[in-house]
């Protein structure tokens, strides 16, 4: 069996930064105030409107004290760089060295949002070249760069169907249908739109069939949103039947294009009857997930939607790069500014060194990273649907169960063994599930040690369940207790505390 | 390619495994009138030199991120100590995604746990959120928390002096649910004109006011809350410059229901518009109505203190349509800038940063008054940022300046349709005494 690195590992306590805290440190060098300045500054604050509390919920600590406290906080953390993080649905490659440096470059870093255009070409191009290059990927007519992440691209998007139903049909309509083993966050960018969420649910080999669209399809449906490959990994084949049923009675066809790194230079939503999907830069083009973010969710639409973008839009005409802000059928504006442009230059970077067909290699070995790790597994849990998966794959605990081993408890001792545990628990369609996304830039190798931790975990749990249910061991921290957080929660420190 | 560690070797070994001959069988399942029958049409791919030497030409093409710049309008420069890009490059936290293990994103949690405390100090409320994507959508969420919170409210009153990109994105936001919008107006002071604004409350009304404004003007945040409370209105704050919390009475002392800012000041980039991050504080009585994720405080088994994500029963993947928000991946690493730059500059350092930045524009407003043909609009206090009417349209002035390297403000009417002969000017601690000598000179060169 291939190693696995899991050991207990050198761990340094700390307490909270304000605890480090001592009247008279200081950790900032800033110039002298210069004392006319300073009273023409004063004599100006209306009194009533003044600050009193001395900002006294700030540590007052050295440089070093940061520093130390912060390096220590990031070795409790697990991160790609760290080692494998199969963490379905997210997909955490490796985030490029040359995409951070070029975020930081001055030119980018330190450009203003409001700078003249004519003095702010480059940024302007590159975001004109982005959604070019977006719109090739997905097969689409036009992108919008400004969502934030992948659910404020969901909720543009939908926004965007709505404004189309109510500037085509006179009405927004009244439904939206998403299959069951959709993200959460689909039916809550829905309703955040007004709509009604009707769920309809899969075939039994996991995929949408047509006849369950038939049937929940009518005209006050605005759109069915789906993912594609879907949330078990499953390439959703109906695809192009079903969007001609939503089609027909004026519906949209929204598409989930989280997992589109299985797809790129394969296969393109837009070619697929799909009229509307967002990217999620920090999946599939490699930009870092921050411990929960910055992110971007460009959205992609045909023609039909293009007049409903939110503003602006990047235009170009003759040499020259504009933000074009005249669009009297857009949305409007979903954040300020044009979106997260230093997540854009990682991910423009990303798809520049890689190059059509390194996309297309990446997403290829993606899938065979995915199917390998399935076929070294499927003897040693229950895998569920029995096809060749795409970019995920999807297992349970239903063959630990007998021993009391739930997935929870597999994913805790995964933690021993060196690896970030998977995703958990969904998709909801699968009972203790574990949703398994290795990604393309896993090693043979390194897929091989994350095979022996799941198969020595398979053998704890029938030879030694209890190291497995009490697990991690490794940890600084043993398991956490969730129940006694929500129940009087502490959400900041105080003093007294 | 770097990043695909496969060796030919080690694909056969693979297929061979799986009983394939070719990687092309592993796309079976893609009906073969969908799969892409030609390369993508994209440029690359490039080497690490070559990428370089065009990203560097992409960066010459933005000369005015190298001006020295008097432009604020929701995205603010100030000194940031280079201990912040030390600990958000470390790749422990970067490349760690939303803490949903926590014993292995104890330093995440424990970082986000740190970052709500100094948030709701900073806005004097009891609890905030791990962040939403930006300001304005901050803004937005406090919004449609407001409606969630208060079922009888019909009527949203927007300050006019938000940000008009911000209520830009409020009316986006809300535009599927039935409510009606307006606007409140600003007197000839530069802020709010309290008598209309209190013909529009009442109970069913919720009131988003921007302080300082747009126009940089400091509202009577006493006087709004009074009248916010005597209508019973459903009270929402919005700051776009944060360091003015450092030196104004923070929202919280005014009792409003939910203060939002845009955070990106402390300690992140203005980076052509983002990554930023919306700060989102509100009282305890409203926490189980709250957008975004939250963190708190636990212990493990054996009675260690430790953090985990909490009152998850509010969001997207457990509650669904009925979620509180349908936010998931936030801004997390910008938040993270945001404390290690607060930690830094601790309580002396950020007073310190906003007097001078305060004082500088004290500074240039009396420099640029003098100016014969320029003159000072509006009569409220300011902090960092106030308007200047101009002689000649704004723009030009813009032009005009920049050939002398310097980026004199924004000219008002990029942010709202109207007088083109007025310029928004922001300073900072950045800005020495004689960069500010510079701006005057150069702005003297069109006096009258
Ligand atoms: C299938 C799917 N859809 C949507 C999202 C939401 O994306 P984001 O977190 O960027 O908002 C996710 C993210 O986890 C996802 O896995």
């Amino acid at each position: 069996m291939a190693k696995v690195p899991g050991t207990k590992g050198l761990n340094l306590d700390e307490s909270l930064i304000f605890e480090r805290s001592r009247k008279g440190r200081t950790g900032f060098s800033l110039p002298v105030e210069d004392q006319d300045l300073r009273e023409i500054s004063t004599s100006h604050v209306p009194a009533p409107l003044e600050r009193k509390d001395g900002l006294d919920f700030l540590p007052s600590v050295s440089e070093v004290d940061v520093v130390r406290h912060f390096t220590r906080l990031s070795s409790w953390n697990y991160g790609v760089d760290s080692g494998m993080y199969p963490l379905g649905s997210c997909t955490m490659k490796y985030n490029p060295k040359i995409s951070e440096a070029a975020a930081r470059r001055p030119g980018f870093a330190n450009l203003h949002p409001l700078a003249p255009e004519s003095l702010s070409q480059g940024a302007l191009q590159l975001m004109y070249e982005l959604q070019q290059f977006l719109a090739e990927i997905g097969g689409f007519a036009a992108v919008t760069l400004q969502p934030a992440a992948g659910a404020h691209g969901e909720l543009t998007g939908i926004k965007m169907v709505r404004a189309f139903h109510l500037d085509v049909h006179g009405r927004p309509r009244k439904k939206v249908i998403i299959p069951d083993t959709a993200h959460g966050t689909n039916p809550a960018s829905s309703a955040l739109n007004g709509y009604e969420v009707v769920e309809i649910s899969s075939g039994d080999d996991g995929v949408l069939h047509a006849e369950q669209v038939r049937e929940a399809m009518d005209e006050e449906v605005a759109a069915l949103m789906l993912t594609n490959p879907n949330t078990l990994g499953l390439f959703e084949e109906h695809i192009a039947e079903i969007a001609g049923i939503v089609h027909e009675k004026g519906g949209l066809l929204y598409c989930d294009g989280a997992n589109m790194n299985a797809l790129l230079g394969k296969a393109r939503p837009g070619d697929m009857g799909v009229d509307v999907l967002q990217f999620n830069l920090h999946k599939t083009f490699s930009t870092p997930h921050g411990g929960g973010g910055p992110g971007s969710g460009p959205v992609g639409v045909g023609k039909v939607l293009e007049p409903y973008l939110p503003v602006p839009v990047v235009t170009h005409k003759g040499d020259r790069y504009h933000l074009d802000n005249d669009r009297p059928k857009s949305v409007g504006k979903m954040r300020s500014f044009f979106g997260n442009f230093g997540v854009m230059v990682r991910a423009y970077t990303y798809l520049l060194e890689m190059g059509p067909a390194g996309l297309t290699r990446a997403a290829e070995l993606a899938v065979l990273n995915a199917n390998y790790v399935k076929s070294r597994l499927e003897k040693y849990y229950h895998l569920p649907y029995k096809k060749i998966c795409m970019h995920e794959c999807v297992l349970s605990d239903k063959m630990q169960k007998a021993n009391g081993v739930k997935t929870i408890d597999i994913a805790k001792r995964l933690i021993d063994l060196g690896f970030h545990p998977p995703t958990i628990y969904f998709p909801l369609v699968v009972d203790g599930a574990m949703m398994i996304e290795p990604t393309e830039t896993e090693s043979l190798e390194s897929l091989e040690s994350f095979v022996s931790a799941m198969k020595q975990i398979a053998k704890e749990a029938k030879t030694d369940p209890g190291i497995v249910k009490s697990a991690p061991h490794n940890t600084r921290l043993s398991r956490l207790d969730e129940t006694l957080a929500a129940r009087n929660p502490v959400l900041t420190w105080s003093k007294h505390d | 390619m770097r990043y695909l560690p496969h060796t030919t070797q080690d694909i056969s070994i693979m297929l061979h495994e799986l009983g394939f001959e070719g990687i092309e069988d592993l796309f079976a399942g893609i009906p073969h009138s969908l799969m892409l029958q030609r390369d993508l049409h994209l440029p690359g791919p490039m080497s690490e030199p070559e990428l370089n030497r065009h990203l560097e030409n992409l960066e010459k093409a933005n000369p005015a991120a190298s001006c020295i710049s008097f432009l604020g309008a929701g995205a603010y420069s100030h000194a940031v100590p280079a201990a912040v890009d030390a600990i958000v490059s470390r790749s422990e936290f970067s490349t760690a995604y939303t803490p949903y293990q926590p014993e292995v994103s104890q330093g995440t949690l424990q970082s986000i746990f740190e970052f709500q405390t100094v948030t709701a100090g900073l806005l004097g409320m009891d609890v905030a959120n791990a962040s939403m994507y930006d300001g304005a959508s901050a803004a937005a969420e406090a919004v449609l928390m407001a409606k969630r919170v208060r079922r009888n409210i019909t009527r949203i009153v927007l300050s006019a002096g938000l940000l008009p990109e911000v209520g830009r994105t409020i009316e986006t936001y809300v535009s599927a649910l039935d409510l009606e919008i307006i606007e409140a107006p600003l007197s000839g002071e530069g802020i709010l004109d309290l008598g209309a604004l209190s013909a529009a409350l009442d109970k069913d009304t919720a009131l988003v006011v921007q302080t300082p404004n747009f126009l940089g003007c400091i509202e009577d945040m006493r006087s709004l809350a009074g009248l916010a409370g005597e209508k019973n209105a459903f009270f929402i704050s919005f700051t776009a410059e944060p360091y003015s919390l450092a030196v104004l009475e923070p929202p919280g002392s005014f009792g409003v229901d939910v203060a939002t800012a845009e955070g990106q000041a402390f300690g992140n980039p203005v980076s052509f518009g983002g990554p930023y991050l919306g700060l989102f504080a509100t009282s305890k009585k409203y926490v189980r109505r709250m957008p975004g994720r939250l963190v708190g405080l636990t212990r493990d088994g054996a009675g260690k203190q430790g953090f985990v994500l909490t009152l998850a029963t509010r969001e997207q993947h457990i509650r669904r349509a009925r979620a509180t928000s349908n936010i998931c991946s936030n801004e997390g690493l910008c938040a993270l800038a945001s404390l290690v730059h607060l930690c830094c500059l601790g309580p002396e350092g950020l007073a310190r940063a906003a007097r001078i930045s305060r004082a500088n524009a004290e500074y240039l407003k009396a420099g640029i008054a003098e100016i014969p043909g320029f003159s000072i609009p509006y009569k409220a206090s300011t902090f960092n940022e106030f308007v200047v009417e101009t002689p000649v349209p704004a723009n030009d002035l813009v032009q005009e300046s920049t050939r002398h390297g310097i980026l004199p403000g924004v000219p008002l009417n990029r942010l709202k349709n109207g007088n083109e002969n007025r310029l928004l000017i922001c300073t900072s601690e950045l800005h020495t005494r004689q960069d500010l000598d510079n701006l005057i000179r150069v702005l003297k060169q069109r006096g009258a």
